[in-house]
């Protein structure tokens, strides 16, 4: 294990992997929570043409040059997408699409034509369609960083703004805020993030990579900052650990392997989180509902005894089954225990009754004035 | 006849293409109206997990049990997608963006793993090889039959079949689904039946398209046919021309150019879409500024209608009745107060007597229309 992390190649892709988790992770929660989750969608999408015009411009896999190119067209598509949204009938989900589909498919136009044009450093550009950990070099890894960078800069600069503008946009248009700017930039910004992880992570699954480190981390707590910071360490850790699977498991692509890990962290977190945790909320679901059919059960006894003018009016077990329409005994059992009821025989009769102890008639007692004086469940 | 048609690569191309359309624009349509069209982007992704799965459990390449046996993953995106957004712990978009990527970074590891296997490789999941599809034959009735355009046009076929049949149900349930519940027409089962269609044929297309162009297919050519039309039937009938269209432009563009055909194809929706945005009759931007200029206009000549009444009678006739008085009392310039005045002429709503100018009946009728509409009897003179 020590061998793996002092490999040259591995701590490479590992430090990249890192830089994506963190900048996808911060700029990520934004998107989700202004409901955008999509929008990173279509910029992976409209990086590729991007990628493309860039290499054809410069002549070689220049990093920078290429992620700046990535930017243009990933802006590009989202002015397109909201022009067409706002001028025209369209919704959001279609002018995504529209953007996404057309800039891609220009991008394929354009990836064949370098192809056709037999340029022998075109080799790299396929690793932007999957990602390909092993094509990141240590050079890429400070564009990479200063990126990253900028955006985090950006993010802290403008925290307060971007804060009250993701939760309610009207109060802060209304406090004068240039809400439009703001949401342009938090648009550019998931573009950066993007940028950042392409060469690894690739155009198609850059999606997961800003949405479910940001999901994951919003079931765990409900403030933005703590949800920021969680983001990051799990969009930090799916990233190092899926990289560096892939760079030793010679041959599986680096970007299914990421979301994979970072899909693993989201499924546990809507399963285990507390209070928002699917698990927990199961169970509190299943012991409400055997409470209430105790509730329900003692109630009903108390009803009876109340017709009968006798608080210790014997009901019989399938009386109170037909009462419910149901199997009771369970309930009944458990009210048992609690020194609630207690069985009684009811000659000549030899099937089980049941009846309300003190305590029993004192917590229907209570139980009813706590409903508001109805006098039974019926 | 039908054997040189066959024989000829560029028509088996460019009838693939618009069968794909076809097929694709036929239930896209629906998507788009819904408002789910990002579904179709989900499911053209994660049918790969699908194909691999199939292929490695029956071995079978094509046909029928490759094609359901696929297109069930399509639905199986979107019975995630919807459970996960149930649980109203994500949002739907935040859902669709989370189940896809795991389907899809699956069915690639697989592809990776059992690379030398599959007849798939990673780029056709992305792009598809249509420049190929003629290569891929079957033998029907004596005949070698391209693969693809035999499941495209099933498709084509079967997606007709669908929107022809359940026309009524599927109209009712896309714009109003309250009522359609309330009438007996079960909206899920017509959404899920519409989802795996779908995802047929996103799987018939796959080895033409790939995954990302296929979303174009889907949702494009409907954009398009919905910014020109109200008609339901007239979206699909111009989707399928659209697309038509872009596969015949895209495959010729593409070849003289020598870049992806599919892609082209794929582009050329884009700009029949661009052109629909621009120029469509009612909701064009460029009809939307006529229709915003004229009535500016509309506007124009009844304020100087209502300006020419209301001093008509009154002692300072001579001074606000001029053309100069429409500068300085209505605040506008030289050149709309000119435009503005030739119009009334035009129309007959006013006279130029001298530097003066008067109202004709009819723009003394407009005036009175606006300013006292409760006294026209007949609206005879309304501009």
């Amino acid at each position: 294990m020590l061998e793996l992390l002092s490999d040259y190649t591995i701590q490479t892709v590992a430090m990249g992997a890192a830089l994506i988790g963190l900048s996808s992770g911060v700029l990520g929660c934004f998107a989700v929570l202004r409901k955008q989750s999509l929008l990173g969608d279509t910029l992976s999408h409209a990086a590729l043409p991007g990628v493309c015009l860039a290499f054809i411009i410069v002549g070689s896999r220049e990093i920078g040059s290429i992620l700046l190119g990535a930017l243009a067209t990933g802006g590009l598509a989202a002015l397109f997408m909201l022009l067409l949204t706002r001028r025209s009938r369209l919704k959001t989900d279609a002018g995504l699409g529209i953007a996404l589909s057309v800039s891609f498919a220009i991008g394929v136009v354009l990836l064949t034509y370098i192809q056709g044009s037999g340029n022998a450093s075109q080799g790299g550009l396929d690793s932007f369609l999957f990602g390909q950990a092993a094509a990141i070099l240590r050079a890429d890894l400070w564009v990479m960083g200063g990126i990253t960078l900028a955006a985090l800069v950006l993010v802290g600069l403008f925290w307060k703004e971007f804060k009250l503008v993701s939760f309610d946009p009207g109060y802060a248009s209304s406090l004068g805020m240039p809400v439009a700017v703001l949401e342009a930039l938090m648009t550019v910004m998931v573009a950066l993030a993007v940028v950042v992880g392409l060469q690894m992570v690739g155009v198609v699954l850059m999606t997961a990579m800003i949405i479910a480190p940001a999901v994951a981390a919003r079931q765990w707590t409900g403030r933005l900052e703590t949800m920021t910071l969680l983001s990051v360490l799990f969009g930090m850790t799916a990233g190092v650990v899926g990289a560096v699977l892939s760079a030793t498991a010679r041959g599986l692509a680096t970007g299914p392997l990421i979301v994979l890990a970072i899909s693993v962290v989201v499924f546990i977190s809507l399963l285990l989180a507390p209070e928002r945790g699917l698990l927990w909320e199961g169970v509190r679901r299943w012991r409400e509902r055997r409470a209430l059919r105790g509730r329900q059960v003692l109630t009903t006894l108390y009803a009876l005894a109340e017709e009968h003018r006798d608080p210790a009016y014997p009901a019989e077990q399938g009386m109170i089954d037909a009462y419910h329409g149901t199997t009771t005994i369970q309930a009944i059992r458990k009210l048992e225990t609690r020194g609630l009821v207690t069985p009684v025989l009811h000659e000549p009769e030899m099937t089980p009754h049941w009846r309300l102890t003190p305590q029993g008639f004192a917590e229907a007692e209570r139980l009813i004035t706590q409903m508001g004086g109805g006098a039974s469940d019926a | 006849m039908l054997e040189q048609l066959l024989a000829n690569t560029a028509f088996v191309i460019m009838l693939t293409g618009a069968l794909v359309g076809c097929a694709a624009a036929l239930v896209g349509t629906f998507l788009v109206l819904r408002g789910n069209s990002m579904l179709s982007d989900a499911i053209s992704h994660s049918i790969i997990f699908g194909i691999v799965v199939v292929w490695l459990l029956t071995r079978v390449t094509s046909g029928p049990v490759q094609l359901v046996g696929a297109a069930l993953t399509g639905i199986l995106t979107v019975f995630l997608t919807e459970l996960l957004a149930g649980t109203r712990r994500v949002k739907y978009d935040a859902a669709i963006g989370l189940v896809f990527p795991v389907l899809f970074s699956i069915g690639v590891l697989l592809l990776n793993l059992y690379a030398r296997d599959v007849h798939i490789d990673q780029h056709t999941v992305l792009l598809g090889e249509i420049g190929f599809v003629w290569l891929d034959t079957v033998s029907v009735a004596g005949q070698e039959v391209p693969q693809a355009l035999l499941s495209m046009g099933a498709m084509t076929v079967v997606n007709l079949l669908f929107v022809v049949l359940l026309y009524k149900e599927l109209k009712v349930t896309t714009f109003d689904p309250g009522l359609a519940a309330a009438l007996g027409f079960a909206p899920a089962i017509m959404f899920y039946a519409l989802l795996f269609l779908t995802s047929a044929t996103a799987v018939a297309a796959f080895d033409a398209v790939g995954a990302v162009l296929f979303i174009a297919f889907v949702i494009v050519p409907p954009s398009a046919a919905y910014l020109l039309t109200d008609r339901l039937w007239l979206i699909l009938v111009l989707g399928a021309v659209i697309a038509i269209a872009s596969s015949i432009s895209g495959y010729l563009i593409a070849v003289a150019w020598n870049v992806s055909i599919g892609g082209m194809m794929a582009v050329m929706t884009g700009v029949f879409l661009a052109l629909a945005f621009l120029f469509g009759p009612r909701y064009g931007l460029v009809a939307q500024s006529n229709r915003r200029r004229s009535e500016m206009h509309a506007n124009e000549l009844r304020t100087l209608a209502v300006h020419l009444y209301s001093h008509e009678n009154s002692s300072e006739r001579e001074e606000e009745n001029v053309a100069r008085a429409l500068q300085t009392h209505l605040g506008w310039t030289q050149e709309t107060s000119r435009r503005v005045v030739a119009e009334g002429i035009d129309r007959d709503l006013i006279l130029r007597d001298g530097a003066m100018l008067l109202l004709t009946p009819k723009g003394r009728a407009t005036a009175q229309s606006i300013l006292e509409p409760w006294r026209q009897q007949a609206r005879t003179g309304s501009v």
